[in-house]
């Protein structure tokens, strides 16, 4: 009866993870398939699940024809400038935060969290004529500084949580044996970071390779769009070459999924340890 | 300990004590940028929101709160006041109940279980307009697998353009962001139970409590303030998130699938009027921030959040 009871138990426990998988990443395998089908093929009815005719046709007229490598060299840039310049200034004022004794400091950590609430759109609304008047829009400094202001008091939140995890000790030791704050930063505390580090700058990456309004607003012509940006003219262009439209799909998903299985561990214990504790 | 050693833990503590001062140096370059992007704009916005302008330039003229009666008083944000709340209560409902049943899976052991927890979690890691695609095409009213698998399956009645109906265009975004969102929830639910001491869930075994009973009443409190704040969380992001709406549907057809910051957007870059625009966008911060005051004064009455 147990062992019985016990398969049941499996069964039952793969069928859901199996259901699970095939709702979650059934999309992606239907792109794929899509992408490496002749473009006669997808308007048969009814449909070929697969290919009678495996062809990466649409790749190559996508990399040939298309801006797309592009976009994606723009996506690459913002992304790595805004991470760099988010940790630049978030490292300092998390540190801050977590060591140093200052009155205001509820204050700090209270706006930090409030400006999360804020609708994206009253961004969007509020930064559009800022941007207009100092001639920022449909520049990439223009999208890296939306960016890396917006990104940073979260960026802030999370190295905060990473400093408190570090024991006092190790800085004040630094600091009788006569370094400078910035010295024991640097040699001490970085080191010890680093992991946490690499998921803040995994979570802004992703972020800025994945945004779409501000993109949108700001920074929607040819010459400096990013990859949602240009995904989206794409749809609008090609609305019937499903395969062309799905290739692009696969080629900057790829990236993306690759960078996230790799950070991927660091990056939700980074994030759920704040959320989970407080 | 020697004399040395305790005017250097002097001069620390003093050091510290002056943290004060210096702690400016720290926060004030990301201090500043912040200010720049979010502060001074979100402000000036809202005083602009009393002015009537367009982003192309022009006059500027004040018209005090007639930019909010004429928002407040029109049909269509009326309607999109009622297709937020369908939207941002819907998705958040579906995604916390599937994210929970995720959750629960996987806790459980079993051999992959590694990789299927990064695997689940890709819809999340998924940029919207990707997501938009996918589903575009899935959901295609000639060519869509969705259409042709119902066929298949004797219910072609179903089949439909589902995007172009007032009725189903709604609920097809909608089920695009809890596909996206159910990973973000079995994360943070996954999360919070690791955290359960195994004695307590063995002690309830002993006790002779099924798993079902031991769920709802041993691990269930215990994950209650995760799901509450995540469920928060999740509500503001939600009402916010507009792109599916942009890129698939523009709030169409008519406006069925037009949320408040859709109505917003459109206001703005369409009718080119900034003032109402920034009016709606006013207004649903404003509400935003009451559902989250009304939501953690009711939790901490209740003592929830105080575990």
């Amino acid at each position: 009866m147990i062992i019985v009871g016990h398969v049941l138990r499996r069964s039952v426990l793969w069928i859901l993870l199996f259901c699970w998988l095939a709702f979650a990443l059934g999309p992606y395998l239907w792109m794929f398939l899509t992408s490496v089908k002749p473009a006669s093929e997808l308007s048969t009815i009814p449909v070929h699940y697969l290919p009678q005719h495996w062809t990466f046709a649409a790749y190559a007229e996508l990399f040939h024809t298309t801006p797309f490598l592009k976009y994606m060299t723009h996506s690459i840039i913002v992304a790595v400038v805004t991470a760099l310049a988010t940790l630049v200034l978030a490292v300092p004022a998390g540190f801050s935060l977590s060591r140093h004794r200052f009155r205001p400091k509820k204050i700090v950590l209270s706006a930090l969290v409030a400006s999360q609430f804020l609708p994206s759109i009253l961004l969007v609304l509020a930064l559009f004529p800022i941007m207009q008047s100092l001639g920022l829009l449909n520049r990439m400094i223009g999208l890296v500084l939306v960016y890396t202001g917006f990104v940073t008091p979260f960026t802030i939140w999370l190295v905060k949580g990473f400093v408190d995890g570090i024991p006092k000790e190790m800085d004040e030791a630094a600091l009788v044996d006569g370094c400078s704050e910035l010295k024991v930063i640097w040699y001490v505390l970085l080191p010890v970071l680093t992991p946490g580090l690499v998921a803040a700058a995994a979570y802004i990456i992703i972020f800025s390779w994945n945004e779409f309004l501000f993109a949108l607003t700001f920074a929607s012509k040819d010459s400096v769009a990013t990859l949602p940006v240009g995904l989206n003219t794409f749809i609008g262009d090609y609305v019937t070459r499903w395969d062309l439209l799905t290739a692009g799909g696969v080629v900057s998903a790829i990236p993306i999924l690759i960078f996230f299985t790799l950070v991927q561990r660091r990056l939700i214990s980074g994030l759920t340890s704040g959320a989970v504790k407080s | 300990m020697d004399t040395v050693t305790q005017v250097a833990i002097a001069d620390v503590k003093r050091r510290h004590r002056e943290s004060g001062l210096r702690s400016i140096w720290y926060l004030l370059p990301a201090g500043v940028i912040v200010a720049l992007v979010i502060g001074y704009p979100v402000l000036r916005a809202v005083m602009l929101s009393f002015f009537r302008f367009s982003p192309l330039g022009g006059s500027v003229t004040f018209v005090g709160m007639h930019n909010y009666v004429q928002v407040l008083t029109s049909r269509q944000f009326g309607a999109a006041a009622l297709h937020s709340v369908i939207w941002t209560f819907g998705v958040v409902a579906f995604q916390f109940v599937f994210g929970l049943i995720g959750a629960v899976l996987l806790n459980q052991k079993f051999r992959g279980r590694g990789i299927v927890r990064g695997l689940v979690l890709i819809p999340w890691a998924t940029p919207s307009v990707l997501a938009a695609m996918m589903w575009m095409w899935i959901l295609d009213a000639n060519y869509g697998v969705l259409n042709d698998l119902l066929t298949r399956l004797g219910l072609a009645f179903l089949a439909r353009p589902w995007f172009s109906q007032p009725h189903t265009a709604l609920p097809a975004l909608m089920l695009i962001d809890v596909w996206q969102g159910i990973p973000f929830f079995a994360v943070m639910l996954l999360a919070a139970m690791q955290t359960i001491p195994d004695d307590l869930v063995e002690a309830s075994k002993l006790d002779g409590a099924t798993a079902w009973k031991t769920f709802w009443s041993v691990k269930f409190p215990i994950i209650l303030p995760t799901c509450l704040i995540t469920t928060l969380l999740r509500i503001v992001w939600t009402a916010s998130y507009m792109d599916l709406i942009l890129i698939i549907t523009q709030g169409g057809p008519g406006y069925a699938s037009l949320t408040i910051p859709a109505d917003a957007y459109y206001t703005a870059y369409s009718d080119l009027n900034f003032g109402g625009a920034t009016a709606m966008a006013v207004i649903q911060a404003i509400v935003l921030l009451g559902v989250v005051m009304v939501y953690l004064k009711l939790l901490s009455k209740q003592g929830i959040l105080d575990k």
